[in-house]
């Protein structure tokens, strides 16, 4: 469980820090990554621990691209649309990932595994056209690759799936 | 080939830790600065190396450090900007994955010079990679004694840590990043007062870019001279990572001399056009510079020269698109790139940036108006009024498009439709 001890750690962080407020962002990525996105709750979860009002914590949680204010899924696909990216086909990589995941831009596969997003340039235009998933860079992509890709995460998710819901009930959050 | 200094330790696959690091040279110019030089020599030696800032706006490192004032209060903060998301930038993302204590040095050496005790490297998110890279780096520094209390008996004492980011482009701009590194809505502020004098929790705070940084300790090391001697112009100093990408063939970062051709990096190090590919246009520092054409082709790849064909040279991330690119299209990503990340804080910023990309959208899908054209330059003139760099920067692709590719704009105008699509 070492999101637990995340936000354990994060609490002495908090009571060491002398401003607080400057661990917003990593305390709104904690809460992230234990439930899955940053719900009401857990702006409110943020408030209390840094000292802030919830519409402080608000204003910097829709502000930032990697904040997730809605369920996603487990792997989050951001598509890199930026000039270098649309240049090398980003349009065709995101076409082919609408129609490989039956979702279209901004939704959640039904059974939650992934979600689609698009996001301006990763600073991967060397290798373009790229994506991030889960914030790991992949490119120069070609269809066969990202077909590849997503297979591999689903199966190695089928695997792990039954294992990691049994360990923490707390991720059927991201089921709709 | 040209000298290699900041990428000299880049390998393929792994960084170079802080043997190989030392091994180059490394921490020498540190340990001579804090047993032989007083803060002042350092500014000065900075200053007359004439080394400017690489993250964009060139402004030269030695006086901005000049401005934070001899009795200025403490703690002072140092903060690297390692946010790094002006579009087709990469170098900083290469520089830190190449040779990470060469940053560490860079920011022990900058921290000296405005005597500041604490430093903060602020990255993005997308480079979470990195940001590991650096935290485990500075534990090792630390250990080495290079970094923490009394760094090599000298007395001196400097703490860096990480700072990630959520992500969002406008956090690239000083005053915004400040007040991200706050927890606060990341707005820019209008100076004065400018961090120098009152950044961070409002004290002194100096901010430089990754590559900026890099440089330090070599010139501490080598000296001023030898740093602008680097340069192949008379108004460059030192090299330059230029990070090449578009219709190349080795898109990648190059370390070469300030001043080089645009031509020798296209054809000599980024393996020229891909094939088939003819050059027609590149941005050549970012999205927020203007168009280089044909007619630019050889021009000398320094801040001045750049300056004199009323462009920047910006982070040096060279875009390069080919006869086939619509340069009506390519505007219009470039526009909806900062329609999307504007902060939404002034009027000018946030309201024109959509009506350009209305218009841009309307003429690439061929219902644009021989008006549409006047209209943008008046509108471009408006965004010049905005509260920070971000509008201006966001007008200078469009302004370049007007200037080199009215012919393109009115070509979609005329056959209303895009004449790229389906040929």
């Amino acid at each position: 469980m070492q999101t637990e001890s995340q936000t354990e750690s994060l609490e002495k962080e908090i009571q060491a820090a002398e401003h607080p407020r400057e661990l917003a962002v990593d305390v709104m990525a904690a809460i992230q990554a234990r439930d899955g996105y940053l719900s009401d709750a857990g702006v409110a979860e943020a408030a209390g621990l840094l000292g802030m009002s919830p519409v402080e914590i608000e204003e910097l949680a829709t502000f930032y691209t990697f904040i997730y204010r809605e369920p996603v899924g487990r792997y989050v696909i951001h598509i890199c649309d930026s000039v270098v990216c649309w240049m090398e086909g980003a349009e065709t990589i995101g076409e082919h990932l609408m129609k490989a995941l039956g979702i279209r831009m901004g939704e959640t596969t039904p059974d939650g595994l992934f979600t689609l997003l698009p996001v301006c340039c990763i600073g991967y235009c060397d290798r373009a056209p790229a994506i991030l998933i889960n914030k790991k860079a992949y490119g120069p992509l070609t269809i066969g690759e990202l077909d590849r890709i997503i297979d591999g995460l689903r199966n190695s998710d089928d695997a792990n799936e039954a294992a990691a819901e049994a360990a923490n009930p707390k991720k059927q959050v991201l089921k709709r | 080939m040209y000298p290699q200094v900041l990428l000299q330790n880049r390998k393929p696959d792994r960084i170079a830790t802080l043997a190989e690091y030392q091994r180059s040279g490394g921490y020498e110019g540190l340990s001579r600065v804090l047993e032989a030089q007083a803060p002042t020599e350092v500014r000065q030696v900075l200053l007359d190396a004439i080394l400017l800032g690489r993250g964009g706006a060139a402004f030269p490192a030695g006086v901005k450090m000049m401005t934070v004032a001899e009795d200025a209060p403490f703690p002072r903060y140092l903060v690297c900007n390692a946010d790094e998301m002006e579009p087709g930038t990469f170098k900083d993302r290469v520089l830190i994955h190449a040779d990470p204590h060469q940053l560490i040095e860079g920011m022990a050496l900058a921290s000296y010079a405005v005597s500041a005790e604490h430093g903060i490297i602020f990255i993005r998110p997308e480079y979470e990679g990195a940001a590991r890279i650096l935290e485990r780096e500075i534990g090792i520094a630390r250990e080495a004694g290079f970094l923490g209390k009394n760094i090599l008996g000298s007395g001196f004492s400097f703490e860096l840590v990480v700072h990630r980011s959520g992500g969002r482009y406008i956090c690239g701009e000083v005053t915004a990043q400040l007040n991200a590194l706050e927890g606060r809505r990341p707005n820019p502020k209008q100076p004065p007062p400018y961090p120098t004098e009152k950044g961070l929790w409002q004290k002194p705070t100096v901010l430089q870019n990754v590559e900026t940084l890099c440089c330090i300790p070599h010139i501490l090391k080598n000296g001023a001279q030898w740093f602008k001697d680097l340069a192949l112009t008379e108004s460059g100093a030192g090299t330059k990572v230029f990070g090449i990408s578009g219709k190349v063939n080795r898109p990648g970062c190059y370390e070469l001399p300030m001043g080089v051709r645009l031509s020798e990096i296209i054809e000599e190090y980024a393996g020229g056009m891909k094939n088939g590919a003819a050059f027609k246009a590149c941005l050549p520092g970012g999205a927020s510079t203007s168009y280089l054409t044909q007619e630019h082709y050889h021009i000398e790849m320094d801040f001045e020269a750049l300056k004199k064909v009323g462009n920047r040279l910006g982070t040096g991330a060279i875009m390069v698109f080919d006869q086939h690119t619509c340069m009506v299209a390519a505007t219009l990503n470039l526009i909806e790139f900062f329609a999307r990340e504007s902060c939404g804080w002034c009027t000018p910023c946030r309201e024109g940036i959509p009506y350009i990309r209305d218009i841009l959208w309307r003429i690439e899908t061929g219902e644009g108006e021989a008006s549409d054209i006047p209209a943008l330059r008046k509108i471009c003139k408006y965004l010049w009024h905005a509260y920070c760099a971000f509008a201006p920067g966001a007008v200078a692709p469009v302004e370049g498009l007007l200037t080199y590719f009215e012919d393109e704009m009115t070509a979609h105008i005329n056959q209303k439709k895009c004449p790229f699509k389906g040929s």
